[in-house]
């Protein structure tokens, strides 16, 4: 009868804390008044369910990869014996796969990015800053499959019969540009990522920069310095921080991107120094084998990657964010 | 405004489930008696996939209250998925290993339900004729050890195909496939270095080239890349339009694939006691080499009767009058004394310990 | 001397200038080339039958993805359904209780949640969830769109009641009522806007979402509809039909990215221009 008392008491007045009683409940709050402290445990609760449900991913991979863990230890991440037949399994190709195509893809979305960030946040008047910030943004909320498909269709055909082709006969020493031209590859999930996280370095280098105080620009620029040195040493000093995490969040998204790398990367799990070669990532490898792998360490192996992947990530978001704040805030909504 | 986002979404949901019921209702007419739908779900094989999904829509025709929902995610995943009970039937075109059958919280029987051939399709702009291949001459080209189309031993057994001076980009399957195990076994049993260095199985460690996912994605990489050559099933290649290369058989023959050459390879060959049979590299006449009965796997004793029911109905369909669907598909239909053989295995599955089939 | 020093540095900041413009047009062409062929390659796939029938058997042409469609529109709805009152509530106690321990640490967990790779997520519904009913269902569908629209939603509202106006608040604490009465009559009806465009991205996001559907919800031919049933969904179907052989699939998928890209990029518009608005209107 007391607890269903609870929620319904009518409209306390606030000087019936007066009664507060010490204790947990009191703690929580409760004692301010029933209808606050229910209000405050009920959301407090549910607030809870955020850890937990983060806590319990953590967990449940873990479990899921406890046969594979005890089984190859620390071998997992440098073996590239990835062997179903055998039942050894080596994660090294995917590793390396997800971090080359997350390098080609900072190489191409970072200065692409930056620049972006900077013609719209210092250079361009707002009239034409709103628009395309605008756009850029809303190349974050084209579905992954989207990309996907685009790939398979327009980008991989235009790779193997004009971009391969070109590089191979301009750059074509570079071990990295070398082999036959098939359009899906390691290069071609590199540009897809690029591409995927263009709009996460470019909305929160734009938030980063926008932080930094004007009086500094205005500063350089009284000095007699040009726009582009007022940037180069009043404003980026100050954002650089901020960049830098900005990087590592769409470094974090690059990692763990699934159905448009997929759909182009090729997925063969072999280590190939060139980018025209065929590659796998580890959420691909996820992706295509999970439902399908027989056998405990198999599966085990999968729900491994998956771990590995889950703490990478998680480690590089913590990182970038404690970078970011430093500078300002995040941009709220976007999607890192 | 948020109430008003809930409702809207709330009325796009409802409508939706109206929209659904009203179709089905449209579609289902009269139809059979026996009250609900049933809706059984099945995943595995995608071998089969093209003769699966016809059959599961012919059935619903000439059922409509039984949907049978096929995926096509690979054997793998259906030896997976029915040992982890989350669907109701399993499908493989290699039947499962001791150790897998263990896992799984019954006895599971194999059906054998037609058979295919894995076609070895290629996409070379300007090759008219078909490709000819020597067993020891595919073995290394899915080795990688031949990476050109003009390579000699290729020219040598093509001498009037105009095959160009074009890398050969070998597409294969990443996920956990029936069709690999079909194909790797033949190739271990006609090439001993393909045996050392890649062995057998649903997923291997392939030497070269592109993975795709399922039949369906090694066709379409194949149709997309120009240069390759993958292993589809022959339904696959001749809906979508790819050239196959003829095979030398046993008895030295270049075979293509083809409705009879699979037949004849099934010939002379018999079920096993567990209904297994392998047919690849078959001896007869006119075979072709790389042939392979497909399996639906089910629980012997099934849970829930009325599922279970409708399950073994329309098995039994599908190894007698749907067995009229395979033809134009290019499956080769179950030959007589197989046939004999899985239907009475069906009739002796059962839900709960009761049988379901009775006569027929 | 002078002259010529001046001239370099005014040229290098030209082109810089210059790089920068070039950067940002850089940045959308890839929007542009998409968006063309989605339109130009999807527009010739839309029909009716695309609307309104289902798949047709493997390799035959013509058919549609209405269960697709209802398909999506089913998942987001359950999606929303779970984390809908979950993350606002947890916005609530963010923005109302900011310097509590408990605060803090959801703060954070919601933060890094929001990076957890979505293809995770998925093995974690398919142990969790899927495993454990013994289906692939709906219900697994939702709760991993659920859980990836949790974060977004919780620091959404968060955000959004502490832009309210302290004033409302102390308005209402003045006139006798209880603080949580005036939490939720006044702060978070006020925010409601807000929150409401935070949503429609959060759903725009997850309409989209292919990886974590692929083992919970999983697929389906037919009609789903119940709970405990694989069903059919926009983004796996665009997925199935890409990767497959067939012209007519191809057909379909362009005209299924069509519909998912006009439907997502329409709550995104609108919820920016929502925002836009109510800011001006400050």
């Amino acid at each position: 009868m007391a607890q269903a008392s609870l929620p319904i008491e009518p409209e306390p007045r606030p000087g019936s804390s007066a009664r507060a009683r010490p204790g947990w409940l009191g703690r929580l709050g409760v004692g301010t008044s029933v209808g606050d402290g229910a209000f405050r445990v009920t959301t407090a609760l549910v607030a809870a369910t955020v850890v937990l449900a983060l806590i319990a991913i953590f967990a449940e991979l873990a479990r899921a990869s406890s046969l594979s863990l005890e089984a190859f230890g620390l071998d997992f991440i440098t073996s590239q014996n990835w062997d179903p037949v055998r039942d050894e399994f080596g994660a090294l190709p995917f590793i390396y796969g997800t971090l080359v195509s997350s390098l080609i893809a900072l190489l191409l979305a970072v200065p692409v990015g930056i620049g972006t960030a900077i013609f719209l946040s210092e250079l361009a008047p707002e009239w034409i800053a709103k628009p395309l910030g605008f756009l850029v943004e809303l190349l974050a909320a084209v579905p992954s499959v989207v990309y996907g498909l685009w790939g398979i269709f327009f980008l991989a055909p235009v790779l193997r019969e004009h971009v391969q082709p070109f590089l191979a006969s301009t750059l074509g020493i570079l071990p990295i540009f070398q082999g036959p031209h098939l359009g899906f590859g390691m290069l071609a999930g590199g540009i897809i990522l690029a591409i995927m996280i263009l709009p996460t370095i470019s909305s929160v280098s734009r938030e980063v920069l926008r932080a930094v105080p004007g009086i500094y620009r205005e500063g350089a620029l009284a000095l007699g310095a040009t726009h582009w040195e007022a940037i180069r040493t009043a404003v980026l000093p100050h954002a650089r921080s901020g960049l830098v995490g900005g990087v590592i969040l769409g470094l974090g998204r690059a990692l763990g991107e699934t159905m448009a790398i997929t759909m182009v990367i090729g997925n063969r799990p072999e280590i190939d120094l060139s980018w025209f070669a065929p590659s796998y990532t580890m959420a691909s490898v996820i992706a295509n084998e999970f439902t399908e792998a027989t056998g405990d360490l198999y599966l085990a192996a999968l729900a491994e990657i998956g771990l590995l992947l889950l703490v990478v990530s998680v480690a590089l978001n913590v990182v970038a964010r404690l970078l970011v704040w430093r500078v300002g805030r995040l941009p709220s909504g976007a999607r890192v | 405004m948020k109430q008003h986002i809930y409702s809207v979404l709330l009325f796009s949901i409802a409508t939706g489930f109206a929209g659904c019921k009203g179709k089905e209702t449209a579609a289902t007419g009269s139809g059979e008696s026996d009250g609900d739908d049933i809706a059984l779900n099945g995943a595995g094989a995608t071998f089969p996939y093209p003769l699966y999904s016809k059959w599961m829509s012919e059935y619903n025709k000439l059922h409509p209250t039984v949907k049978i929902n096929y995926q096509s995610i690979g054997s793998g995943g259906g030896i997976r998925q029915i040992s982890a009970g989350t669907v109701d039937f399993g499908a493989s075109d290699v039947p499962m290993k001791e150790s897998e059958a263990a896992k799984a919280s019954g006895k599971l029987q194999h059906i054998p339900t037609t058979i295919g051939a894995v076609a070895v399709a290629y996409n070379v702009p300007g090759v008219s004729t078909p490709v000819k291949l020597t067993p020891a001459v595919l073995a290394d080209v899915f080795l990688g050890k031949i990476d050109k189309w003009n390579d000699e031993r290729l020219t040598a057994i093509n001498p009037n195909a105009a095959l160009p001076d074009k890398q050969i980009a070998v597409v294969f399957r990443s996920d956990g496939s029936g069709t690999t195990g079909v194909f790797t076994d033949y190739l271990a049993k006609v090439s001993p270095s393909w045996k050392s260095e890649v062995g057998v199985g649903k997923s291997v460690k392939w030497p070269a080239g592109l993975g795709a996912k399922g039949n369906e994605g090694v066709t379409g990489q194949i149709k997309m890349t120009p240069g390759s050559i993958g292993y589809v099933e022959l339904a696959y290649a001749m809906q979508s339009k790819l050239p196959t290369a003829a095979l030398q058989n046993k008895a030295g023959e270049f075979v293509e694939p083809s409705l009879e050459a699979v037949t004849r390879a099934a010939a002379g060959v018999n079920l096993n006691e567990h209904l297994y049979a392998s047919i690849t590299n078959s001896g007869g006449k006119g075979a072709y080499p790389i042939a392979a009965y497909t399996y639906i796997l089910v629980y012997q004793d099934m849970k829930d009767p009325r599922k279970a029911a409708a399950l073994a109905k329309f098995l039994w369909w599908a190894v007698t009058d749907g067995q009229a669907f395979t033809k134009p598909l290019h499956y080769a239909p179950l030959p007589a004394h197989s046939a004999d053989k899985v239907k009475i295995e069906i009739r002796s599955l059962k839900a709960e310990g009761k049988l379901l089939i009775s006569g027929a | 001397m002078e002259d010529a020093s001046y001239m370099r540095r005014k040229l290098v900041d030209h082109a810089v200038r210059g790089a920068c413009f070039i950067a940002a047009l850089l940045a959308v062409v890839p929007l542009f080339s998409v968006l063309y062929y989605v339109a130009s390659k999807g527009a010739g796939g839309l029909n009716l039958a695309f609307f309104t029938e289902l798949p047709k058997p493997v390799g035959e042409e013509g058919g549609g993805m209405a269960n697709a469609l209802v398909g999506t529109l089913e998942l987001v709805g359950l999606a929303c359904l779970f984390a809908m009152p979950l993350g606002v509530l947890a916005g609530i106690y963010l923005a109302e209780f900011r310097e509590s321990k408990l605060a803090t640490v959801v703060r954070f967990s919601a933060d890094v949640m929001s990076g957890v790779p979505s293809i995770t997520i998925g093995i974690f519904v398919y142990t969790l969830v899927v495993l454990s009913t013994g289906h692939f269902s709906a219900l697994a569908g939702g709760i991993a769109l659920a859980l990836i629209m949790l974060p977004t939603v919780t620091r959404t509202t968060e955000e959004l009641l502490k832009l309210v106006p302290e004033e409302l608040r102390e308005a209402g604490l003045g006139l006798g009522v209880a603080k949580w009465r005036v939490t939720m009559r006044v702060m978070v009806r006020t925010a409601l806007p807000g929150i409401a465009t935070g949503v429609m991205l959060a759903i725009a996001r997850v309409a989209g979402e292919t990886a974590p559907l692929l083992f919970t919800a999983f697929n389906n031919r037919f009609w789903g509809g119940a709970l405990d049933e694989p069903i059919a969904s926009l983004p796996v179907q665009i997925y199935t039909y890409a990767v497959s052989p067939y012209e007519d699939w191809h057909r379909q998928a362009w005209a299924a990215a069509l519909v998912l890209v006009t439907m997502v990029l329409v709550l995104n518009v609108t919820a920016r221009v929502l925002v836009r608005h109510r800011v001006r209107a400050r």
